[in-house]
């Protein structure tokens, strides 16, 4: 048997931190997006059963204006995280929690996210929503399916569920649920309501 | 066909060799995505010599159980961009044995969303 392997700070892995049953888990995955701040990792921490890992990813940064990159020598390149969660679901299927702020220019980091993906939980502030539209925008131009959680952050007022579809112009089967991303339990109800839709969708 | 059938995964796609060229390109995104799963494949002992340091490290952490693309780039603290191309030639050599991720298709999605529907309500009521 060998030792434990240890990561980058020099911590060892432990045996909780490796893919339960691995050997005959099927790995998916579902994004958890939104604007900046809005509370994606919070959320990925409050229901992953690892602590939350983030990968970094040097990037071409795509020509917005070709124009851009005339006479630069080499490529521009610039940093981008996302973050991630995992929970197992039974000894068959092992779900991952993707989360990145919705920034279109890192396109290679969005289609590795958004392959596969089974479907997108979108984290929306309700007190700034016109910072959703470009992440909603994102999420269907990649044809994932979503549902929208209202992260209720505290101290603000509670707002009309009918209101913030109008304002988002979502469709009338899109899921609203509200979520305190820092709650187990409200994080979890979220993600249940996007896979019950997503169910109905296949179905 | 009961669900665990359904998402069983080809042999072909577990068994087909990744075969880029060394020092070129990215490997393929369906064969190394964010969620193939990786663990060191049993035959030890015979571990090629020439391995980097890089190659050593990662073979290593996979040594202990199957961890997911992303996980071994999260724990490694490596680009995405690197660990994948390192982890495609170890793959290719043989050192390590990767359970992609089914395609994505509308029976196997049924089951499986149905599958982490009862996981989900299983886990937090
Ligand atoms: N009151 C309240 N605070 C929250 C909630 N969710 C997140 N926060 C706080 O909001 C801040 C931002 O949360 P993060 O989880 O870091 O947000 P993020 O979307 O990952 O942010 P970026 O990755 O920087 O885009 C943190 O200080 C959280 O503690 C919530 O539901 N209620
Ligand atoms: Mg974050």
């Amino acid at each position: 048997m060998v030792s434990t392997p240890s990561s980058a700070d020099g911590q060892r892995l432990a045996e909780r931190d490796y893919v339960q049953g691995g050997e005959a888990q099927t790995a998916v995955k579902i994004l958890v997006v939104g604007h900046f701040a809005v509370g994606k990792t919070t959320f990925i921490g409050s229901i992953s059963e690892i602590e939350p890992l983030s990968t970094e990813e040097t990037m071409t940064r795509a020509a917005e204006s070709v124009d851009d990159l005339k006479g630069v020598k080499g490529k521009t390149t610039t940093t981008v995280a996302m973050d991630f969660g995992r929970l197992t679901i039974s000894d068959r299927v092992v779900l991952y929690l993707f989360g990145t702020p919705g920034q279109l220019r890192f396109v290679q980091l969005w289609e590795d996210m958004a392959r596969g993906a089974l479907g997108a939980l979108i984290l929306v502030d309700p007190e700034r929503l016109a910072d959703s539209f470009a992440v909603i925008d994102l999420i269907e131009q990649y044809g994932l399916d979503y549902a929208i959680a209202v992260n209720h952050f505290d101290g603000n007022p509670q707002r009309a569920e009918a209101a913030l579809r109008e304002a988002l112009d979502l469709l009338d089967d899109t899921p609203v649920v509200t979520c305190d991303a820092r709650d187990e339990k409200s994080s979890a109800a979220a993600l249940t309501t996007l896979v019950r839709f997503l169910l109905d969708r296949a179905s | 066909m009961t669900a665990s059938e359904e998402f069983e995964l080809s042999d072909a796609g577990l068994v087909r060799a990744y075969v880029i060229t060394k020092g070129r390109g990215l490997p393929d995104d369906d064969q190394l995505s964010l969620i193939t799963l990786l663990t060191a494949a049993p035959e030890q002992g015979q571990r090629a010599p020439r391995l980097s340091p890089e190659e050593e490290r990662l073979l290593d952490i996979c040594s202990a159980g199957y961890l997911s693309v992303a996980e071994i780039a999260g724990h490694t603290r490596l680009p995405l961009g690197v660990v994948r191309i390192i982890l495609a030639g170890l793959t290719e050599g043989g050192h390590l044995v990767t359970r992609p991720p089914v395609p994505r298709a509308r029976k196997a999605d049924r089951a499986i969303l149905e599958e982490v529907l009862n996981g989900l309500y299983t886990k937090f009521g």
